[in-house]
């Protein structure tokens, strides 16, 4: 019988016993408790269940358990630090950036690693990197809004700011 | 337990509800107070708070008499803290955020001091359903009349204590204050000396909305920030101790009988617990993992008979009226026999309208938990009162020992009325004896939840010279009667809802029939307009005397700067707009053909929308926004494809959805018309985007597109004039 699978999960060492071939989507609900990852069509075609997996985006629900080993995954309980929520989660709550919020955690990770990568998206670069993401009650104006404050908000807080790419809007 | 055998009844939901609402609640006062706490409390005794029911019923219950109950309350701790219950949930449209507002506006305490108790069987009050935008225009009053009740209830103890009367002390913020000794009671104070009950009629006087203070203005959703950190718990996210997770076997097609299953295999799996109940075969395991593994387990033989295609649709729709004598009369006046004769041009066409599927991404879930023969559950859905019958009704045990707790939910636009997931947790947990968790898979979603109703519209009308309407016929087969009327000036009218035996399992959805009747009818407008060579927003004004649909015909046409010259090839301009529970509503499109691939863009939207007072500018935007976009898919593109007895498109890769790339421009203009309680605006935002889209594709290319979808494969197929 195979033995854990070590990973790191918000920072933490964490090791799944979950038998091997289970999706990652159902380890961190089930075995972890975290459950703001979401279960939106196990198809790997809403988004509601991206998690970060070495910093890249990645549907937890088409990754299995055994992917993971090795690897460091942040979900939706990874941003928030001693009670200061990241830009991303604050421009949400800023902008009204949801309804029924269920792809809110899907969205919000898709969008950290977007900034991750491009600290200047434009409108268009935002599109591009939430079209995997579906939001059901049509919230995605209000989304690239909040992605766009958060931009903003995480150059300001950068010491030398970023350079800028111009092409924003 | 004495277990009968128990026969699963999943029944199929049509345009109505059959809830009877019936005396659901004796909660004493003294049970009240030992859960509450002391305080004062105030109970809502209304008789007529239930009336009404979504339109397009015709089995419906408005004959019988109105339960008259406790249909609210509210409570005040000795801690100042206001609590208020109520049967309606929160699926998304911000309700609980209302609410909250009208509550802390009326009770004149911050919105932080309010906390709404809302779908739960076993302390609020019963509450037919959320749906058909009745929460805002029913609820909100009652609501607003237990905290004016409860705030005059506050003053009355204030002035005992002062000695003076009442209407000398000024109440704001949550305390009262005498002008003219300058003492203050906190309504903690107040509530802390006395438990104090009170009942209340449920006609009462409210605050008129141009004296709101906290309702009226934006309000940020209530509980948001565990949205934005992946705290909240939807029910998929409930995992109580000795938690199984259960799995349904589906029938291989609709209406397939089930022959015979071998159960072995998968009851010899460790932990499994299986269940087969007639047609119901079902297992609970340890994991997600192992239920999907012990389902697949059980090799079946099912009994299926020949099912309607997609293909034959619109035939059939045509040739199956139901047979049971209950169709609606006809709407009637004048007589459109005169009022074609007196015509210069007449048009008839036909409209057709798809299945499509609500694909909340919350799909229908059920936690179900047994403790000495009383049954908890744990749901999304729209109708906790109404499952809490069914699930009385498919296990046979009486309603009292029956809870049904609906935690805020990932959406449902009409998709969850009914509690298929509730009764299959229950059933599995009566069997295992452990609580038992099921979240229907998406390709569930897709095929085994109900649809919104398929149809066919055929209109013929007539104008004379001078572009005025003389003569208006209608029949709608099987969509539904919601928006059926219009609202046009025309002195000869037939009206008729012909309801059809559904080869799909169907039900509600946001606005319901309003959508395929708007898009008939406004298309057929369009047509009108073209065929009497007028603008067609004039020629709307002409035929219409409806003030209110008349500004928001205008205010949107000005927003969006109607007429438009066009400054490209292949770029069209289209409107619709109408009334429906008591929402107005007007929506200009522009849109935009890549004349190389065929390609349809929205380029661009404005949607003006008039509910009376608004109670939330916030909230309402997201909600016509939302419904603008929401209303995007089944304009454009979704359409649920079937093929005897099986969905094929039951994936988000074959169904599509509108994406980010979808989303056009999109502005809401909204009209606060403070003189007029306020509507509800869930729904009714959506009606007019299909017609003004569909209007617009024939300004850019002269092609008149009369289905829903408009364009499924893009415009590639048909050929464009421009």
């Amino acid at each position: 019988m195979a033995g854990p699978i070590h990973t790191q999960v918000n920072g933490k060492s964490r090791a799944f016993t979950s038998e091997p071939g289970t999706s990652l989507l159902f380890a961190l609900r089930e075995e972890l408790g975290l459950t703001g990852t979401k279960y939106g069509c196990g198809e790997g075609q809403c988004g509601a269940c991206t998690v970060l997996l070495n910093g890249v985006p990645r549907r937890a629900c088409q990754l299995s358990v055994n992917d993971a080993a090795g690897k460091s995954i942040v979900t939706i309980e990874g941003f928030e630090h001693n009670g200061q929520l990241h830009p991303v989660q604050q421009a949400f709550l800023d902008q009204g950036a949801f309804q029924c919020a269920y792809c809110t955690s899907g969205m919000i990770v898709s969008s950290v690693a977007l900034l991750q990568k491009n600290s200047d998206p434009s409108t268009t670069e935002i599109v591009q990197a939430l079209q995997g993401n579906i939001c059901r009650c049509g919230t995605h104006p209000r989304i690239v809004a909040a992605v766009q404050q958060a931009a903003k908000a995480m150059h300001r807080s950068t010491p030398q700011g970023s350079v800028p790419k111009g092409s924003g809007p | 337990m004495t277990a009968a055998p128990t026969k699963l009844v999943l029944e199929p939901e049509r345009y109505e509800f059959r809830s009877n609402a019936l005396h659901h609640f004796s909660l004493q006062r003294r049970e009240f107070f030992k859960m509450m706490g002391a305080g004062i409390a105030i109970f809502s005794v209304a008789a007529n708070a239930v009336a009404g029911q979504e339109s397009g019923g015709r089995r419906g219950n408005r004959d019988q008499e109105q339960p008259k109950d406790i249909s609210s309350w509210l409570h005040i701790s000795d801690g100042g803290m206001v609590t208020v219950f109520t049967g309606k949930v929160e699926v998304g449209q911000d309700t609980r955020t209302t609410l909250s507002q009208s509550v802390a506006d009326e009770l004149r305490v911050p919105l932080s001091s309010v906390r709404m108790v809302m779908g739960d069987t076993a302390l609020t009050p019963f509450d037919m359903g959320t749906f058909g935008s009745r929460s805002t225009p029913y609820m909100s009053p009652q609501l607003r009349r237990v905290a004016s009740a409860a705030r005059d209830l506050l003053l009355e103890q204030a002035a005992a204590e002062w000695k003076t009367a009442a209407d000398k002390l000024v109440v704001n913020d949550g305390k009262i204050t005498n002008p003219a000794s300058g003492a203050t009671l906190t309504y903690a104070q107040l509530a802390q000396r006395k438990t104090l009950a009170r009942e209340i009629p449920d006609a009462d006087p409210v605050t008129p909305p141009d004296q709101w203070t906290i309702a009226g203005k934006p309000a940020p959703k209530v509980d948001a920030r565990a949205f934005v950190t992946g705290q909240h718990q939807y029910t998929p996210d409930l995992r109580p101790a000795n938690l199984l997770h259960g799995k349904v076997l589906r029938p291989v097609s609709f209406g397939a009988a089930l022959v015979s299953a071998d159960l072995a295999a998968a009851k010899a799996m460790p932990g499994v617990v299986v269940v087969r109940d007639e047609n119901f075969v079902a297992v609970a395991a340890p994991t997600e993992r192992a239920a999907e593994k012990a389902i697949a387990a059980i090799p079946a033989e099912w009994k299926s008979t020949p099912q309607t295609s997609s293909g034959e649709l619109y035939s059939y729709l045509k040739k199956n009226l139901e047979p049971d004598g209950e169709h609606p009369q006809p709407h009637e006046k004048g007589s459109v026999v005169n009022g074609f004769a007196a015509a210069t041009q007449h048009l008839e066409q036909a409209y057709n309208v798809a299945y499509i599927a609500h694909a909340p991404l919350e799909p229908r879930a059920a936690l179900a938990e047994w403790k000495d023969g009383h049954l908890t559950v744990w749901t999304g859905t729209q109708r906790p009162f109404g499952v809490q019958e069914e699930l009385s009704a498919a296990l046979h045990i009486p309603k009292d020992r029956v809870r049904v707790i609906v935690p805020d939910t990932g959406s449902a636009y009409g998709g969850k009325h009914t509690g298929d997931a509730a009764l299959e947790a229950a059933r599995l947990a009566r069997a295992a004896n452990r609580p038992v968790k099921i979240v229907w898979t998406r390709e569930e979603e897709f095929a085994w939840a109900y649809f919104r109703p398929a149809g066919v519209i055929e209109i013929k009308s007539g104008i004379a010279a001078d572009g005025k309407l003389t003569a208006w016929e209608f029949h709608n087969y099987n969509s539904g009667a919601s928006g059926i009327q219009t609202p046009y000036d025309v002195a000869n009218q037939r009206i008729q809802f012909h309801p059809v035996n559904s080869p799909l399992r169907q039900g509600s959805y946001r606005g319901l029939a309003a959508t395929a009747n708007h898009f008939a009818r406004e298309s057929h407008m369009d047509e009108l307009a073209h065929a009497a060579k007028i603008d067609p927003l004039e020629f709307r004004l002409k035929n219409l005397s409806d003030a209110r649909l008349r500004a928001v015909f205008k205010s949107a046409a000005k927003t969006f700067g109607w007429p438009r010259k066009k400054t490209q090839t292949a770029q069209g301009f289209g409107m619709g707009g109408g009334v429906e529970k008591n929402g107005y509503v007007a929506t200009c499109a522009e849109i935009a053909v890549d004349q190389n691939s065929g390609d349809l863009r929205v380029v661009r939207i404005v949607t003006a929308f008039e509910c009376g007072a608004i109670v939330n500018p916030d909230g309402l935007r997201n909600q016509i926004i939302g419904a603008n976009i929401m209303g995007l898919g089944g304009a454009l593109f979704e359409s649920i494809e079937f093929e005897n007895g099986r969905i094929s498109n039951p994936h988000f890769a074959q169904y599509r959805v509108p994406r980010f790339r979808d989303i056009p421009e999109i502005e809401a203009v909204l009209i606060d018309r403070k003189d007029i309680p306020p509507a509800g605006a869930g729904e009714t935002p959506i009606v007019g985007l299909a017609p003004a889209i569909g209007n617009a594709i024939f300004d850019a290319t002269g092609i008149r597109l009369r289905n829903l979808p408009l364009v499924p494969r893009g415009l590639k197929p048909l050929k464009t004039s421009a």
